[in-house]
């Protein structure tokens, strides 16, 4: 009806729309802007802010610490995203079959999706425990060595890239299974007639066909890797040796521990950064492979 | 025998998934030393670890607290972004674009960016240790908003021609007309919404420090770091508490749970 009263629709469009506009201005727009001006300042919150131009970005780049989270992050994402979407592929490949109880099934590997991070955490921090952990209860009863998953600067963070592919392996389930189910049974079908055998089929149908899928499992992991806490917060707190110290465990600690909010801006402004230059080369690379 | 080899395997793997949340539930009813034990039966279960929880921290008040933050920000997130999803995608106005582009601009900013002055004006506001700096800046979604817009698309003109000759304001459309329409997509927000807040962590660490302000998750991390727990068992009966209602409502809405994030993708 939108043409026979336009004056109308447009004051009720604009009033109905203001409460993201207050919304945008004052949660978006204004963090962004002064989180433009924060970079460039040396605060603690308290006492007046103090212009030191490229200062944070001088100490970021000489700051091992960063460099070291930065590193950390890539040692679980370099772990975390082949082990997830080679699980994921497997479990969803299976479940795309006619299988009884499909639904059990499916609804066990999700469980973990909806559960807290914080409930997971605690828990597999029993797991994981050198000495009352199920894991070497479990390898000593097969008279194998105890690991120390959490205590070594080696294991720790591996360790913490395992329990992430746990958690969150069920969505990634469900978003190849949508996947799968949108593939056509006529390119399989065509295939069959060529005489192409299982394994042919997965690699040049499937997989090509999940392209959209996969790109889309690979940012979503990527992000989450960049925005990993939670975990190291509560098993390990960054050690051993900050082997665990991830970007926003670290911009937290700079923030919240040393009340250094101009430094922990830059940091982060910093990382956001490196986000967008990780997605944009993981987005290029993967649709040229496919298309080319 | 083949298909019987297949099932037990699927079943080990499906097992692997559930069993650790079991273990996590009998642990907790078991005394210490028996902590470490595989098997998750015991013939000395007791409640004395959920006891103890209620004893070193007020729980219960973080539970309502949870309940009552994540609630206020699913309703406004429902009504307020179905009213921008209305406007973006039914009524006309200059700019209406340009409010597109934006909303998807800003679904692509790190929160992590956004985390310190989002705090600084939490200050400035005076909302540090209150319920405002919890609930406020969540009180709409740009997902929320998006995930409406298409849907309403699709609703026909029709429907909403006659509603308008019947004289329906164009907030009586929204509420009466559009949403008993729109049900999977109301589901699939309110889920979504509610289990990030429900879950969400990082944001009241760093906007509460007040006890009886806590939320839940934040309150059972901080038991778990602080040490204050003593026992294993004691912790694990913390975290089953904070499990325990997402698992419920889980089991009876499992399907719309699996449906919704495959439909957005976006994990909590």
């Amino acid at each position: 009806m939108g043409r026979s009263r336009p004056d109308e629709n447009n004051r009720v469009g604009y009033l109905m729309a203001l409460p993201y506009v207050i919304f945008f201005l004052l949660f978006m727009a204004y963090p962004l802007i002064f989180s433009l001006i924060l970079v460039f300042h040396k605060w603690n919150i308290i006492a007046p802010m103090k212009w030191v131009g490229l200062g944070n970005f001088v100490r970021l780049f000489n700051d091992a610490l960063f460099w070291k989270s930065l590193g950390n992050t890539f040692v679980f994402l370099v772990i975390h995203i082949p082990l997830q979407i080679i699980v994921a592929l497997v479990i969803a490949n299976i479940l795309n079959q006619k299988i009884a109880a499909r639904g059990f099934f499916r609804a066990s590997f999700f469980l973990p999706v909806v559960i807290s991070g914080v409930v997971v955490t605690i828990l597999w921090q029993q797991l994981y425990s050198q000495e009352t952990g199920l894991f070497n209860a479990l390898l000593s009863r097969m008279n194998l060595h105890k690991v120390p998953w959490l205590t070594s600067t080696k294991l720790a963070m591996p360790s913490i890239a395992i329990m992430a592919t746990w958690k969150n392996v069920g969505l990634y389930v469900v978003l190849f299974l949508t996947g799968l189910q949108g593939i056509p049974f006529s390119l399989y079908e065509a295939a069959d007639l060529d005489g192409a055998s299982g394994v042919q089929k997965f690699f040049h149908i499937t997989i090509p066909m999940l392209n959209p899928t996969m790109i889309m499992v690979l940012i979503l992991s990527t992000l989450g890797g960049f925005s990993l806490f939670i975990e190291p917060y509560i098993m390990t707190g960054g050690g051993p040796m900050n082997s665990t110290l991830s970007c926003v465990l670290y911009i937290y600690k700079q923030a919240f521990y040393f009340n250094h909010m101009g430094y922990a801006a830059a940091l982060a402004f910093m990382v956001a950064l490196i986000i967008m230059v990780v997605v944009i080369i993981q987005r290029k690379s993967f649709e040229t492979e496919v298309y080319a | 025998m083949k298909k019987a080899i297949f099932y037990i395997v699927l079943l080990i793997v499906a097992l692997a998934f559930i069993y650790p949340f079991i273990w996590m539930v009998s642990a907790s009813l078991r005394p210490e030393i028996e902590i470490s034990d595989l098997s998750p039966i015991s013939s000395k279960f007791s409640i004395s670890n959920y006891k103890a929880v209620l004893e070193k921290i007020p729980i219960v008040r973080a539970f309502f607290n949870s309940l009552f933050v994540s609630c206020s920000i699913t309703l406004s997130v429902l009504i307020f972004s179905s009213m921008v999803g209305y406007a973006l995608s039914r009524l006309t106005f200059k700019g209406r674009d340009t409010m597109f582009t934006i909303i998807l601009f800003t679904m692509m900013i790190p929160f992590q960016i956004t985390m310190i002055p989002l705090y600084v004006l939490m200050v400035k506001f005076g909302w540090t240790d209150t319920y405002a700096a919890l609930i406020v800046p969540g009180m709409i979604s740009a997902f929320g908003i998006l995930l409406f817009r298409q849907y309403f698309k699709a609703i026909p003109q029709a429907i909403i021609d006659a509603a308008r000759i019947d004289g329906c304001s164009d907030l009586g459309i929204l509420f009466r007309i559009v949403w008993p329409n729109s049900i999977p997509a109301l589901i699939t927000v309110a889920i979504i919404t509610f289990m990030n807040t429900w879950n969400g962590v990082l944001w009241p660490l760093i906007v509460i420090r007040k006890q009886n302000i806590m939320t839940m998750p934040q309150m059972v991390t901080l038991f778990a770091v602080g040490g204050q727990a003593e026992l294993i068992g004691v912790q694990l009966a913390s975290a089953t508490m904070l499990a325990a209602p997402v698992v419920i409502i889980y089991c009876i809405f499992q399907r719309y749970f699996i449906a919704s994030m495959a439909r957005t993708g976006l994990k909590g």
